[in-house]
């Protein structure tokens, strides 16, 4: 009996101790893990992935992280026994922490394909990141409001007099003094100020001042390694930065103090509902505008302008067009997921079945070589962003490429918050931006 | 029986060594070995001595979460027990409707943080809508915002154990000290008040330890808007290690820091109000 009775104990001792150490064991796996980056388009990845499986094999899986959560869940899912192999850096920047990390990308069939080598993430002789989308910015206008107003006797009589921030000031003064006519509740969608929420504030427009200021310095021919030069920034063109932002809080569809609530897809779906006239925003929100259930929008009146801020000769300002979407391969990982994961990123971007998902569902503007011109996107935002690349106007370089970090951004954005509200002058504004970019970068 | 104790003990304490060594001991050493050093991801760190540490003290929002939070663990605790304590004296009485009002009380504790946290800002940035504002507009309105959420969240919790420690109350006690004439304010002051002081011990350290704590109702309510003013230590610990890169270990640093805060803090809290405990 009491024999039995100790079996019994040790028994259930050790099922104990088994069941804690059921999490520890790990399993060989050969599966590429592709940890993305954008949520709004994890379901059509999923499918790739069942599609590259069942065409060779290779079993993919796929992991979205979170908005804005993307360094997080990097950092822990890499500290892991099965690691993703294929994941994502902004930039220089991005890639300065990730250096470890990232496998040299030059001999790949990917990189070959690359239209314009520039745009690679590069060290030394080294490629470590592969940019896989082009994309743009700018105002996104929605015309039939536009024609409407003209259809009134505005300022003036169509978009194309709008070339600089002069005119683009009086007439959406005019059209917000007007806005009952136009059956809109004000010009501009909502300058989204909720945490997490203001990248198109700190980062885009940001972009504008500084690419200007980056250019002013004639020893770089190129606006981003410039950006990346400077120890400290003079925000030179802040006030032009103050200018495009004062018209769009003071023009807006929500009043001033009410902005910290708002976000990105509050605004989105303010425009889509023709509840606004513009709206500052990328060719990617064309997933949001489409989703919104009740849109009034239609396809054929959403076009795009460039963000005019006051600064000489911006009538030849185009789009802002660039890039802060890299593949990289982690190079910790064993050599033969390291070449499965090149040949999955190769075939995306090269087998029909790949460019199909590319241009018609991730809706990808593809600067790789293995597309033809008819296979490009055909959702209205991207085709109005080709055609500005190729009107006769430059396009304004994605120089935010070059900010130091995350936290300069943030602080940007808690002072442009604190500025909304009338908590502080613009002059504290400029100040925290200077200040901020001067300790980020003396904290690299 | 002793003799089969002892050679029992390893047996029956192993699993529960193994569980808390793994799941507490190993993560609790290493972030400590992390906070003296400078990393990506864990496992690939260089020491660095004590720089995180300096660098955490000398970091502006580190020092304002830590005032935020000591000014909000004050207000809380206090508002919080004094409250629940009321709660817990009105609903001793044994008037109809008792049980229905305490289960209502302690609901709120059902819910968690994050969605508390929505909830409240939806209603408050419904009532400052009418001022054309809204809960980020400054910190005090996140402050008071936090109380008001946390004092709602918490009450009913510590009205339980309040209500528990006020039944135990032996009758007896209450009955001679009425005989001896004592009034209601003495009968509070000199019988109840004592004889719950096991009860004020866990619930005081409860509150401190939580409020202390607090995260997810931080995040959620104001994740500390305006410029980070609003962000208590555990939502800037959180910020330092994931929003910035290079900053791992000083949010290692800092972390290991307001460990310490806490466990001094507590420590005292408990050795002073036991002293004040006593036998009826």
């Amino acid at each position: 009996m009491r024999r039995a009775k100790k079996a019994v104990a040790l028994i259930v001792t050790l099922l104990m101790t088994a069941s804690l150490c059921s999490g520890c064991g790990s399993k060989k796996s050969t599966e590429i893990y592709f940890l993305n980056f954008k949520p709004e388009i994890a379901q059509v990845y999923e499918d790739i992935a069942k599609d590259y499986e069942a065409e060779t094999g290779v079993k993919v899986k796929v992991v979205t992280a979170a908005s804005g959560t993307y360094e997080e869940t990097l950092r822990s899912e890499v500290a892991k026994s099965d690691p993703p192999t294929i994941f994502q850096i902004n930039g220089p920047v991005g890639f300065q922490n990730w250096k470890d990390y990232c496998a040299d990308l030059k001999d790949t069939n990917l990189y070959a394909h690359l239209s314009d080598k520039s745009l690679a993430v590069t060290e030394g002789d080294g490629v470590y990141g592969i940019p896989y989308a082009v994309e743009g910015y700018g105002i996104i206008y929605n015309q039939a409001i536009m024609d409407k107003y003209f259809a009134m006797g505005g300022v003036v009589s169509s978009m194309d007099e709008i070339k600089d921030f002069t005119t683009l000031k009086s007439v959406v003064e005019d059209m917000q003094s007007k806005k009952a006519d136009l059956g809109i509740e004000g010009v501009f969608a909502s300058t989204s100020m909720a945490s997490g929420e203001q990248w198109r504030w700190q980062t885009h427009l940001a972009n504008i001042p500084l690419y200007y200021e980056f250019k002013d310095n004639t020893a770089y021919d190129n606006t981003i390694l410039a950006g990346l030069a400077s120890d400290e920034i003079n925000f030179t063109y802040s006030d032009n930065f103050r200018n495009v932002f004062d018209l769009y809080i003071n023009n807006s569809c929500t009043e001033k103090g009410m902005l910290s609530g708002k976000s990105v897809s509050d605004s989105m779906a303010e425009f889509a509902l023709g509840q606004c006239a513009m709206v500052q925003n990328g060719n990617w929100a064309w997933a949001q505008i489409k989703e919104v259930s009740g849109n009034t929008v239609k396809e054929e009146d959403i076009k795009f302008m460039p963000i005019y801020s006051g600064i000489a000769g911006e009538a030849s300002q185009g789009l802002c067009v660039g890039t802060e979407n890299y593949f990289a391969v982690n190079s910790q990982v064993s050599d033969e997921l390291q070449k499965a994961s090149e040949d999955f990123l190769y075939w995306l971007f090269s087998s029909d079945k790949g460019k199909d998902y590319v241009v018609n569902q991730l809706g990808f503007i593809s600067p790789f070589d293995t597309f033809a011109d008819d296979e490009k996107p055909n959702d209205p935002l991207s085709k109005e962003v080709l055609a500005w690349m190729e009107k006769d106007t430059t396009s304004v370089v994605w120089a935010f490429a070059s900010f130091p970090s995350e936290e300069f951004k943030n602080q940007f954005g808690d002072a442009l918050l604190e500025y909304t509200q009338g908590n502080q002058d613009w002059d504290y504004v400029v100040n925290t931006v200077k200040d901020a970019w001067k300790s980020e970068k003396a904290n690299q | 029986m002793n003799r089969n104790l002892k050679k029992y003990f390893p047996l029956f304490v192993l699993p529960t060594l193994v569980a808390f060594t793994i799941a507490f001991l190993i993560p609790f050493l290493l972030g400590i070995y992390l906070s003296f050093t400078k990393f990506t991801t864990v496992n690939d760190a260089t020491f660095i001595g004590f720089g995180n540490y300096i660098k955490a003290f000398q970091n502006h929002d580190f020092l304002n979460a830590l005032w935020f939070t000591t000014k909000f663990v004050v207000v809380s605790v206090l508002t919080i027990n004094i409250f629940a304590f009321a709660v817990a004296l009105l609903l001793t009485r044994g008037k109809k409707g008792t049980n229905v009002f305490r289960t209502i009380f302690f609901m709120p504790n059902l819910i968690g943080g994050i969605v508390l946290g929505y909830i409240w800002k939806l209603i408050i940035n419904g009532i400052l809508a009418r001022y054309g504002v809204t809960l980020t507009y400054s910190e005090t309105y996140g402050f008071w915002g936090l109380v008001v959420l946390m004092n709602w969240q918490m009450i009913g919790y510590m009205m339980i154990i309040y209500i528990a420690g006020i039944q135990s109350v032996p009758d007896e006690l209450m009955e001679a000290a009425k005989i001896d004439g004592a009034s209601r304010w003495q009968l509070l002051r000199h019988v109840t008040l004592p004889m719950v002081m096991p009860s004020i011990t866990i619930c005081l350290f409860l509150t401190l330890s939580n409020s202390f704590k607090l995260f997810d109702q931080n995040l959620a309510l104001t994740a500390g808007d305006p410029s980070k003013r609003s962000s208590m230590l555990a939502l800037d610990i959180y910020n330092t290690f994931y929003g910035r890169n290079g900053w791992e270990g000083v949010g290692q640093a800092k972390a290991v820091v307001f460990f310490i805060i806490v466990a001094v803090i507590a420590l005292l809290q408990l050795k002073i109000t036991r002293k004040k405990e006593v036998e009826s």
